[in-house]
């Protein structure tokens, strides 16, 4: 019914101020008022102790207290996801009729690091210790995989960025708003071989919320410019997952079990395309998690735009940049935003359903019907959305 | 020498081995070595021994981190960038991190063979490490 976001930055403001300048912007949009709401959902921020581990009090505290039912839940970078799931399904069940999706976060400077003290029993922890492995590592191996499996570039990844931040200088909500040249990206610092500074997302400040009706609620609210979350699929990996993955040490071993026709990021795409009963060809656009450019071009075989090897090449014939057939972060991506954990897939969401309705101004997709967000967490979390008309 | 992690890796006369659990039911492998029982969701082993994993395997990918990574890393002074690999262990299907002793990432390729070693973090401990394979 509604969505709103606080502008994304480094503002060194608490989190709860996005939250809830973004909670108020979602109940304005849907014209409702925060009594009405039945049912809300924090997604968690990472801060030691009260309130980052339980963001569904806090905000409802911030909006104050008015015997709301809640929920809290963490998934590292697809805690937003789950969010919209937890809320989604409840609705579904028919237990509330709506309810108020918030994530906000604000980061500290640099890596994002892990929760603090001596804890050599957390592998989030440990890959720190015995390796330096901060998430960019992750992403470099990613990226060196693909070059070595595709021939993809440095060039084809300096071209994501380029694409995403013109696609980004036209959304006020973004942090980055300058479009940038590949020479730019390419002279950027190298941080963990091939990617360069330039490649990789910034930690952010943001914050998004959403407001999720039921459809019968909505047409009694006289809503209009209704958005269908049609699915959102939040899977694990099918055993053996052959794909080195945040924060782990090693793969699961494919000596017992081949490893699954379906690699973990195109199963979440998958799982969401069987439940909205769409495909890849149906896609108007579609959100992505470009923590790095190069994880771009993963994602857009993942999500099955082409076969494996290929998406380099649709994205030098401009189909995924604005104005080509199904453009991929047209809200600008991570690439313009930088990570908010929380609040990432749910400002997917609410580039979806801008998009849907037609009011993203200059980076508007012609007549869009149906559209996807991926995104993934840490250990195997993550999900897709997909939206309709 | 202190490990930096215990029970993850052994070094003797033999060499330095990797320590996994190997399931007596399926023969699934895991690093880092697992308790309880198997993660094929399909076997109900609970037997899992400690094995030695292959010393050798192919770069699988490879990457490096140009900046100091944060703590709980300890980085050396003067920071020299840390090499990382992800190295598909021989016969095992199963691919395994560790940072690369005496090799940039200019001399790494993908496929390319590496054997196990050791090399001491900057504040001392002994982990495992990956180098050229003699």
């Amino acid at each position: 019914m509604g969505v709103g976001m606080h502008p994304w930055g480094k503002w060194g403001r608490p989190f709860l101020e996005y939250g809830v300048a973004a909670a108020r912007a979602a109940l304005r949009d849907a014209d409702i008022a925060w009594t009405d709401v039945q049912y809300v959902v924090g997604a968690d921020t990472i801060r030691n102790g009260y309130p980052g581990f339980v963001a569904g009090a806090s905000y409802a505290q911030a909006l104050g207290w008015t015997g709301a039912r809640i929920a809290s839940c963490y998934a590292a970078c697809a805690s937003g996801a789950q969010a919209l799931d937890i809320a989604r399904t409840r609705i579904l069940a028919g237990l509330c009729d709506v309810a108020l999706v918030v994530g906000a976060d604000s980061t500290p400077k640099g890596f994002f690091k892990p929760v603090g003290g001596d804890r050599p029993d957390d592998p989030d922890w440990l890959r720190f210790r015995l390796l330096g492995a901060a998430n960019p590592a992750y992403f470099g191996l990613y990226a060196r995989r693909r070059m070595a499996l595709y021939g993809s570039t440095p060039d084809d990844f300096a071209a994501v960025k380029v694409k995403n931040a013109r696609a980004g200088s036209l959304n006020p909500m973004a942090r980055y708003r300058k479009p940038v040249t590949a020479e730019e990206v390419l002279a950027s610092p190298m941080v963990a071989d091939p990617l360069r500074l330039m490649d990789i997302c910034a930690t952010s400040d943001g914050g998004a919320a959403v407001v999720l009706a039921s459809e019968s609620y909505a047409r009694r609210r006289g809503a209009r410019d209704l958005v269908f979350l049609s699915a959102v699929s939040t899977v694990t990996p099918t055993f053996p997952n052959t794909v080195l993955e945040l924060p782990n040490f090693a793969t699961d071993s494919s000596a017992a079990v081949p490893a699954p026709e379906r690699p973990f990021r195109a199963a979440i795409a998958y799982a969401a395309y069987e439940e909205a009963g769409v495909g890849p060809k149906d896609l108007s656009l579609a959100e992505v998690y470009d923590l790095s450019t190069a994880l771009e071009l993963d994602w857009m075989e993942d999500i099955g735009l082409c076969p494996p090897g290929e998406a380099d090449k649709l994205l030098r014939s401009g189909e995924t940049g604005l104005g080509g057939r199904v453009p991929i972060n047209p809200s600008g991506g991570l690439a313009s935003f930088g990570e908010a954990i929380p609040a990432q897939a749910i400002a997917q969401l609410c580039e979806l359903t801008t998009q849907l309705r037609g009011r993203a101004g200059p980076r508007q997709v012609p007549s869009p019907r149906t559209a996807l967000a991926a995104n993934q967490g840490l250990f195997g979390h993550g999900s897709a959305l997909i939206t309709t008309r | 020498m202190t490990h930096a992690i215990e029970g993850w890796f052994a070094v003797d006369a033999d060499g330095v081995f990797l320590l996994g659990t190997r399931c007596a039911a399926c023969g699934t492998v895991c690093f880092p070595p697992r308790r309880g029982f198997c993660p094929n969701p399909r076997c109900e082993g609970e037997d899992l021994k400690l094995t030695r994993l292959p010393r050798r395997g192919r770069v699988w990918s490879y990457t490096n981190a140009c900046y100091p990574p944060p703590a709980p890393f300890v980085a050396a002074q003067p920071y020299e960038p840390v090499t990382l690999a992800a190295v598909e262990l021989d016969g095992a299907g199963i691919v395994v991190l560790g940072q690369v002793a005496g090799l940039t990432v200019d001399q790494l390729d993908v496929g390319m063979e590496l054997e196990l070693t050791s090399g001491p973090l900057a504040d001392g401990p002994l982990v495992w490490m990956w180098r050229r394979a003699s």
